[in-house]
């Protein structure tokens, strides 16, 4: 009998066609790009949607979803994790988010995803189906996170991927979505509960004398990479005897020449202004990392397009004299300002947190439709991707989620994700437990 | 005479504040269900709770037309305003208490009171297995650190288990014994128990003298008093049921062992707090009768942490212990609203019981749902009123009262930024002036 019910499930995708080939039917799409619309129907065929919209007829023999009641909306894209490189932040053996060495580009985030992380399911389990994955301690907590190495200045290639995958080049969306980096600064944000330590080798033990001189000694040592970076793309180009390839170099080049963006990690408004000073000197695209105030840089980035990457909204005032509520108006100061962003968590453990980060902006400013293009649309756009992804519309991918209610908020449930037309599974780890122990004796 | 007259006089001038009545309001009491309508404030009590309610002629009128009113929220596991937690010398340091390092200035206060927390149990860190006293303050910001003490909460005390305190004893997380390694004992979890129990043998021996010493006297037979023994103190008061045990704990075998420890010696864990693998062992929690504390949603920051889950507060309230949500933390302790909310998400607790987990079932943990954790006639008008329903992560706090007095009021903190703008910039260019007219010559520089 048992027998007969697997036959008959695995004959099933031959009835109703391939499985990343459905039609949803009769829900509340969501499609971000444009207005939402009510009793509506996603067509998927391979794995991408061609067509959205009223009155779609069900070509015939397709697998049907009925979506009564419920919303589709994309799925969400976390643009800042370290997913998949680190596991259990204390312990070092499962951490592999920051190596030695000061400059290294050519580091590659990807390869290094664990596709089998049980961070993956649990994330995905809210409605997030893909994510930036990115080297060193950005926005940690340092030491366990960065696999205790010191800070580098440059600490390699994030990827863009999917929440699914059996290896990660089943998950891989983009290797090299931006080169990771952190502007050097005389104030690290790097105490406990974000408390400012002067930076510097020596942990800020040098004192505010020190950690200045460090900070004027790293942007001089910044400028000089990349004025080495040059001579090596012209010397290329010139193709004479005796040129020697040399990774680092060449993961600068497509840095140089606008492919690939520089993701800044900058805090304050003075690290903001460096990194635009940066973007202005050496002609390179950068998207901002975690800034946590925006001061006076709004018209600064507006002017140059500079994106940026808004780490969580729930978050303390950078000073005990800032307005209590500074952390959760930030994404509306950027939005009022003309600066494109999105969200990303900055973190594996609260990533499946990515939406309430939005709907906190959302009580303090930030319109709805805006807070939901700042986890979906916008953040494909800012990494190149929005042909792909990003929004409902046809020719994307069908990464989608149904849910029975708005995902920015908690009480909502993700029902169903679909990542490339194809129905995820929302188990993980942490339901199993659940199952296993509430069913104890 | 006059001294007395005086305050009497002072007393009732405190006393006729004007009642306050907020209308218009869907009133969450938590306790006694939902329903849109009045809550009369007098003498910093609720007085009423009702449909409709005569405004008193001398009544100041709060008008929350849209708004929703909830108890003030509490978090039983806070150290907001402790200025220091941890004293990391020895494992037992039941001597320190947090009492007397309150900090009433601590911005923390005031951000946690604009998330809508009105009480907190503040408490020692976890890095000894039994780390000192802790205080249950109202959030009373403005007042000195005695007007913030919660009158008559029991004191408690903190343990802590597992990783964090056998990491104090074995900091580099090297081999026990290796170079550099300032070791203390305990650098395990045998180690932790061991302490515990070595602990309340001493305690018991202490208490026993005291009891002899006392027998001596009341037949009125001469006998010298044992001498005072602070660290042992508390923990008398512990097997004396004086003093609640607040544990911090992560794994179920620690967990269990806790529950076992005081079996032996005979006293009650109070609360374990975080408890995150609480519900692998709920049974035996709800057995015991210990409330469980934890945190919503947080995993994987620590080995201890591997096998928390998000439905850890749901699956224990089904099993039968008294359950909160706690913050431990600054940042957290401001949105505790969007914390219960998940409960919902993960594990289905109804809206009352999602609200439960941070007022009345705190309350109870700390023994003080006589005075706080539902709006209940009568109850210390420890108020919060949110724009929208406060399980909603698009709501914000707009006003907050304790003890029926305004604490928070958004419009006001909006109102008052320009004031306090202008202000700083006052104070930073004085201090410019004062460095120009000090300072002899341009090369001058503060000492280092």
């Amino acid at each position: 009998m048992k027998r007969l019910a697997f036959v008959l499930l695995a004959s099933l995708p031959l009835l109703a066609g391939p499985e990343d080939t459905f039609l949803i039917r009769g829900a509340t799409v969501h499609p971000v790009a444009s207005a939402e619309i009510a009793d509506a129907s996603v067509l998927v065929r391979d794995g991408k949607i061609v067509g959205v919209g009223r009155n779609l007829a069900a070509p015939k023999g397709i697998r049907v979803i009925e979506g009564k009641g419920l919303h589709v909306y994309p799925g969400m894209i976390d643009s800042g994790t370290q997913m998949g490189l680190s596991e259990i932040g204390s312990t070092r053996e499962s951490v592999d988010t920051g190596e030695l060495g000061k400059y290294d580009p050519q580091l590659r985030a990807e390869i290094a995803i664990n596709p089998a992380s049980e961070h993956i399911p649990v994330t995905r389990a809210n409605g997030i189906s893909s994510v930036i994955s990115l080297p060193m301690a950005i926005g940690g907590d340092g030491g366990g996170r960065r696999g205790g190495a010191p800070p580098s200045v440059i600490a390699g290639q994030a990827a863009l991927v999917h929440l699914d995958g059996w290896t990660w080049e089943e998950m891989d969306i983009k290797k090299s979505a931006g080169v990771a980096m952190r502007i050097p600064t005389i104030l690290s944000l790097g105490g406990r509960l974000g408390a400012d330590l002067p930076s510097g080798p020596d942990g800020g033990r040098g004192g505010f004398t020190e950690a200045k001189k460090n900070y004027e000694n790293e942007l001089r040592e910044l400028r000089e990479f990349f004025e080495q970076a040059r001579r090596y793309q012209k010397a290329k180009a010139a193709n004479q005897p005796g040129f020697h390839p040399d990774l680092k170099m060449e993961a600068m080049l497509p840095v140089l020449e606008g492919q690939e963006p520089l993701l800044i990690q900058a805090a304050r408004e003075r690290a903001i202004r460096d990194a635009v000073q940066l973007a202005d000197q050496q002609k390179v695209r950068v998207i901002l990392a975690d800034p946590k105030e925006l001061g006076k840089m709004g018209p600064e980035l507006k002017a140059r397009n500079i994106p940026a990457i808004l780490g969580p909204t729930l978050a303390l005032p950078l000073r005990d004299d800032d307005p209590y509520d500074a952390a959760y108006t930030l994404p509306d100061q950027f939005f009022k300002a003309g600066v494109k962003f999105a969200f990303g968590s900055f973190d594996n453990e609260f990533s499946r947190n990515l939406p309430y980060q939005a709907a906190t902006a959302v009580a303090f400013g930030l319109p709805h439709d805006e807070a939901l293009k700042a986890v979906t649309l916008n953040a494909a756009q800012i990494w190149g991707v929005s042909d792909r992804m990003g929004s409902i519309e046809e020719g994307k991918w069908a990464d989608l989620m149904i849910t029975d209610g708005d995902p920015l908020e908690a009480r909502t449930q993700v029902k169903q994700l679909f990542i490339k037309g194809k129905n995820v599974d929302l188990d993980n780890k942490q339901r199993r437990l659940y199952e296993k122990y509430l069913a104890r004796p | 005479m006059k001294r007395l007259l005086a305050g009497c006089v002072l007393a009732a001038s405190a006393l006729a504040a004007p009642p306050i009545l907020i209308q218009n309001a869907t009133v969450l009491t938590v306790t006694k269900g939902t329903l849109t309508g009045s809550i009369l404030i007098r003498d910093g009590k609720i007085a009423e709770v009702g449909e409709k309610i005569t405004a008193p002629a001398d009544a100041k009128i709060v008008d929350a037309t849209g708004q929703f009113v909830m108890p003030g929220i509490i978090d039983c596991h806070s150290h907001i305003a402790a200025d220091s937690i941890n004293e990391g010398s020895v494992s037992v340091s039941a001597m320190v208490g947090i009492e007397d390092v309150l900090n009433p200035d601590d911005i923390a206060i005031y951000r946690a009171v604009a998330g809508g927390v009105t009480t907190a149990n503040i408490l020692h860190g976890s890095a000894n297995s039994i780390g000192g006293k802790c205080t249950v303050v109202k959030l009373r910001w403005g007042k000195d650190a005695h007007e913030m003490i919660f009158e008559g909460a029991r004191p408690g005390i903190k343990f802590a288990l597992g990783e964090n305190p056998k990491r104090a004893g074995n900091p580099s997380g090297q081999r026990i014994g290796a170079a550099n390694v300032n070791a203390r004992y305990p650098a395990t979890r045998m180690g932790v128990e061991d302490v515990i129990r070595e602990a309340f043998t001493e305690a018991k021996a202490y208490q026993q003298s005291w009891k002899d010493y006392n027998d001596k006297v009341a037949r009125g037979e001469p006998a010298p008093a044992p001498r005072r023994d602070l660290k042992l103190e508390p923990l008398v008061e512990v097997l004396e049921g004086k003093r609640f045990v607040h544990a911090h704990c992560y794994r179920a075998d620690e967990i269990l062992m806790l529950l076992r420890v005081a079996d032996e010696f005979g006293f009650k864990i109070r609360t374990l707090q975080h408890v995150l693998e609480g519900y692998k062992v709920a049974k035996e929690i709800a057995a015991h009768g210990a409330g469980a504390s934890t945190f919503s949603d947080w995993w994987s920051y620590k080995l201890e942490a591997f096998d928390a889950i998000p439905y850890n507060a749901a699956l224990m309230t089904r099993k039968g212990v008294l359950v909160s949500l706690n913050s431990d933390s600054d940042e957290l302790i401001r949105h505790l609203n969007d914390e219960a909310a998940k409960t919902m998400k993960y594990g289905e607790l109804s809206e009352t019981e999602a609200l439960s987990l941070i007022t009345i079932n705190p309350a109870k943990q700390l023994a003080i749902d006589n005075r706080v954790g539902s709006i209940e006639v009568g109850k210390d008008a420890d108020l919060a009123i949110f724009d929208r329903h406060p399980l909603s992560n698009f709501a914000k706090v707009e006003k907050v009262y304790i003890d029926g007095e305004l604490y928070f009021d958004r419009a006001n903190d909006l109102a008052e930024r320009p004031g306090h703008e202008n202000e700083k910039k006052k104070l930073l260019d004085k201090e410019k002036e004062q460095q120009r007219r000090t300072a002899p010559g341009p090369a001058r520089r503060p000492a280092a």
